[in-house]
């Protein structure tokens, strides 16, 4: 392992073959997309967020602490996710999988939060066609949770490789991929937060 | 190299968590505490989004490093930018201009 690392400069190992950089930079590339992605469902629930149709309106359903939790859990998740490149790039294996593990723990309780969530909507009367508030926020929500359902699954299979090769120019590049992604789905969560939540709770 | 400058301690992480977590709880309480107009606690809570935002792309993210760092930063902020267009585009066609007539 620490062959490799002394194999040139001072690049962290997921930047030393020129397929790595290339396989990061196409996926900075990608979340560009995924940026606008979440910005079209952001848009229609900005124009739609008013029209209750009668139904339930973000006052009556939303619950602030369960929020915050979510937001608490998926933000530390964030962190650890960080500390776990942060171990990978002093080249210590059994830190980054432990940290991995925190990170995929902590994302699995937001999911946890997120599909009780969505229950408790269900019961207040706000499901997917209720209104056109309820439908494009569920979508907007829903596909947040998908991602982050996705993301557990697949650092699931970057930890199998990593138990199973450890650190290659190979796995801490797809490693370095999966954490971006992971602290991508936050940044998405802030403006969830801040435009949804919390606007819903002022308005 | 950022990562070369802080070789036991992940200072930079540790700060860029706390940093987040006091503008999650601020941006909750002057939304929930406070008896400012939506307008003014809007302006105020999303910028502390966007600076959030901001601070998880470089400090956990590393966006700024490696030899496409530029690169990054212009993809980025042209993702943004397309992201504003077409959420306050939208807002404002179909919710303000519809309301001028």
């Amino acid at each position: 392992m620490s062959a490799n690392l002394t194999a040139s400069s001072d690049l962290p190992l997921e930047y030393q073959s020129e397929q790595s950089k290339m396989n990061i930079l196409g996926f900075w590339i990608f979340l560009g997309a995924e940026i606008v992605l979440f910005a079209t469902l952001f848009g229609v629930y900005g124009v739609l967020a008013e029209r209750h149709a009668g139904g339930p309106t973000q006052q009556d359903i939303f619950v602030i602490k369960d929020v915050l939790i979510q937001t608490v859990l998926l933000l530390t998740s964030s962190f650890t996710c960080g500390i776990a490149i942060f171990e990978m790039r002093r080249n210590r294996l059994k830190g980054l999988i432990t940290w991995l593990v925190i990170t995929l723990l902590l994302g699995g309780g937001f999911l946890f939060m997120e599909i009780n969530e969505f229950i408790h909507y269900v019961h207040e009367g706000a499901a997917l066609q209720t209104s056109a508030f309820t439908s494009s926020l569920l979508v907007l929500l829903g596909t947040h949770g998908a991602h982050v359902a996705l993301g557990i699954g697949w650092a699931i299979l970057i930890i199998m490789q990593l138990l199973k090769r450890g650190l290659t120019t190979e796995t801490t590049r797809k490693t370095f991929i999966i954490g971006l992604y992971w602290h991508f789905l936050d940044v998405v969560w802030i403006f969830i937060f801040t435009f949804v939540y919390l606007e819903g709770l002022v308005g | 190299m950022s990562s070369n400058a802080e070789k036991g301690f992940p200072i930079s992480h540790v700060v860029g968590f706390l940093i987040s977590l006091i503008l999650t709880f601020a941006a909750a309480w002057i939304a929930l505490k406070t008896t400012l107009s939506i307008k003014v606690i809007m302006w105020i809570i999303g910028s502390l989004a966007v600076f959030q935002a901001g601070l998880q792309l470089v400090m956990f993210m590393h966006m700024t490093e490696g030899e496409d760092g530029k690169v990054n930063i212009i993809n980025i902020t042209y993702g943004a930018f397309m992201a504003a267009v077409i959420v306050l585009g939208s807002i404002w066609v179909l919710t303000s201009g519809h309301a001028a007539h």
